[in-house]
């Protein structure tokens, strides 16, 4: 399990981890639980495009959530976001039935780009993935206290200056660029399991954002590790191990937090209880 | 003129049985979304109509693996899924949103697992790709009346309990003062939509069931203040883009660059959002949308 060609694997899957921990504590914050599934869906079709006119995946990947990113917030601004959400995406999955159709031999790799493949990367793969990566997680910590400010309390935020929408744009570009960089190694679905199930299930235990996130990418790590290692064992699909164990994470969260009797960890956001206290 | 029409209309069009059995169940489906999707879109649940679209696949798949017909692996699982997410959403939007991400993800991850083990055991490539974006020219002629069974018991919930879901979706605390109960009429409503979704998932692929729920409803909704208006509207729009789709993947059978036709649910999908810009054009669409957003905008202002 730990021979050599495990150890890009490991390493890959690690980084996914704690980008997605990172990402997805301000998706599940900020509602956006669409938006983290849309673009890294939407996103694949621009693989497809890209090996239709041979350009490089990640690029293709790259331009497409781009796209989508801008799409959903200039659609959002005029309409309802979850509709701007749902058409954005369609049109971004018909584009991939067009592509699809049109080249004959991209037909497996779908399934890779979709549910990933883990097992197969390689270490030139690493390096792009850790530069998108450490541009996350730097754009993460510069943004941290307006995004987290307009997440919150979005009207108060736009009463002391921070623009919201600016915000909503930067956070989707974010999203983007996490995209890009996990989707050829761990696919579409399995970004999406790993930044809303870990976020969301801290979300169970801590009331501190801080806490929170670190939580998130702790579980996120802890889901991805059990399942690289369950995966290899068992030879079924990593998507099934991370799905599966994302929701069961989730729910013993909310089984504790009932215990707890924390209904105010459930129903409000983090600084929430903060402020009504004061 | 005979010759226009020829050209628009492909020779063979009105002959072939598939293109038939497409337009009859890509209408039904689209009749049933249109309407359903009004209620969605005023709910703010487009996430959940997706998401209930993914997770059918996964009992299609599932349904496929121990040989069942894939219909009511799609229905059966999506209904089961819809009462998760009725069950452990909070009744805040973005509690919701992220109970509906934690069973579509437990949902995807099943699908990863039947979709491998359909591959391996029984060797069918192809379905993923099935799954994903369904293929409306080679429905089984036989679910055709399936369909519209489902569809008429979808519209009829639809009717009955009209009034009660757009009281509760509008104002959920008026409608309880008023006795509606509320979390009841949900579950019914979502499970309308799940067997709505998971219906056109199964016939016209994920991609467009979501693109029909979603694009004709929010269109008519700019269009129109009145729900049972927006409906009608809505239902008409999704039906004239799945029809015209139909046409135009066929008529481009000769098209270039393959010669081989290009994929329905990209027509469809390119109509359904062109209509939804077209709304968006300076002048037109006045009002905001009613539901949460417009709750949203008064209290900022107020």
């Amino acid at each position: 399990m730990f021979a050599g060609f495990m150890v890009n694997t490991w390493l890959a899957a690690s980084m996914v981890a704690v980008v997605a921990g990172v990402v997805g504590f301000f998706a599940v914050l900020r509602g956006s639980a669409f938006v983290a599934h849309a673009i890294p869906q939407g996103a694949f079709a621009g693989a497809a495009g890209a090996a239709l006119i041979g350009a490089g995946t990640i690029l293709g990947l790259g331009v497409f959530a781009l796209a989508g990113a801008l799409g959903i917030g200039w659609l959002g601004r005029r309409g309802r976001h979850d509709v701007a959400t749902a058409l954005a995406l369609v049109v971004m999955l018909g584009l991939g039935a067009l592509f699809l159709s049109m080249s004959v031999e991209y037909a497996p790799e779908i399934y890779s780009l979709l549910f990933g493949e883990v097992f197969g990367v390689s270490g030139g793969e690493i390096g792009p993935m850790a530069v998108l990566g450490v541009l996350c997680l730097a754009a993460v910590a510069v943004l941290y206290r307006p995004l987290l400010f307009t997440s919150v309390l979005p009207e108060v935020a736009e009463a002391r200056g921070v623009r919201a929408h600016r915000m909503e744009m930067c956070f989707l570009v974010v999203v983007a660029a996490a995209t890009s960089m996990t989707v050829p190694v761990v696919g579409a679905f399995l970004m999406f399991s790993l930044m809303i199930a870990p976020a969301g299930t801290a979300r169970s235990f801590t009331d501190k954002p801080l806490h929170a996130m670190g939580l998130s990418v702790a579980i996120a790590l802890a889901t991805v590790w059990a399942a690289v290692a369950a995966s290899y064992e068992t030879q079924w699909p990593l998507g099934f191990f991370v799905g599966v164990g994302g929701a069961l994470a989730y729910g013993l969260g909310r089984g504790w937090a009932r215990h707890r009797g924390t209904r105010a960890v459930r129903t409000r956001p983090p600084t929430g209880a903060v402020v009504t206290a004061g | 003129m005979s010759g226009i029409l020829r050209w628009v209309f492909e020779p063979g069009l009105f002959g072939s049985a598939a293109v038939g059995v497409a337009v009859l169940v890509g209408g039904a489906v689209a009749v049933v979304s249109g309407t359903v999707g009004v209620l969605t879109v005023i709910r703010g649940q487009s996430f959940a109509g997706h998401a209930l679209a993914d997770v059918g696949a996964t009992g299609g798949s599932g349904a496929f693996l121990i040989g069942l017909n894939p219909l009511w692996g799609f229905v059966g699982v999506a209904v089961v899924a819809a009462g998760i997410m009725e069950s452990v959403g909070v009744r805040r939007p973005r509690g919701r949103d992220l109970a509906t991400g934690i069973v579509l993800g437990a949902g995807l991850g099943l699908a990863a697992l039947f979709l491998y083990w359909d591959t391996t055991w029984s060797n069918t490539t192809g379905a993923s790709m099935t799954v994903l974006f369904g293929s409306m020219f080679v429905i089984d002629g036989s679910t055709v009346p399936v369909v519209i069974g489902f569809s008429v018991f979808v519209l009829a919930v639809v009717v009955l309990l009209y009034r009660m879901l757009l009281l509760s979706s509008l104002h959920p605390d008026l409608a309880a003062a008023r006795g509606v109960p509320v979390r009841l009429v949900g579950i019914g409503y979502l499970a309308a939509l799940a067997v709505t979704v998971s219906l056109s998932a199964m016939t016209i692929g994920a991609v467009l069931s979501t693109a029909l729920l979603v694009g004709p409803a929010a269109t008519a909704l700019r269009l129109t203040k009145r729900p049972g208006w927006a409906m009608a509207v809505s239902a008409a729009i999704a039906v004239a883009a799945t029809w015209l789709g139909i046409l135009l993947a066929y008529d481009s059978y000769y098209w270039p660059p393959l010669q081989r036709g290009w994929p329905v649910s990209f027509f469809v999908v390119v109509l359904v959002f062109a209509a939804y810009l077209l709304t968006h054009l300076p002048g037109t669409g006045p009002r905001r949308a009613p539901g949460p957003v417009s709750l949203v905008n008064t209290r900022k202002e107020a």
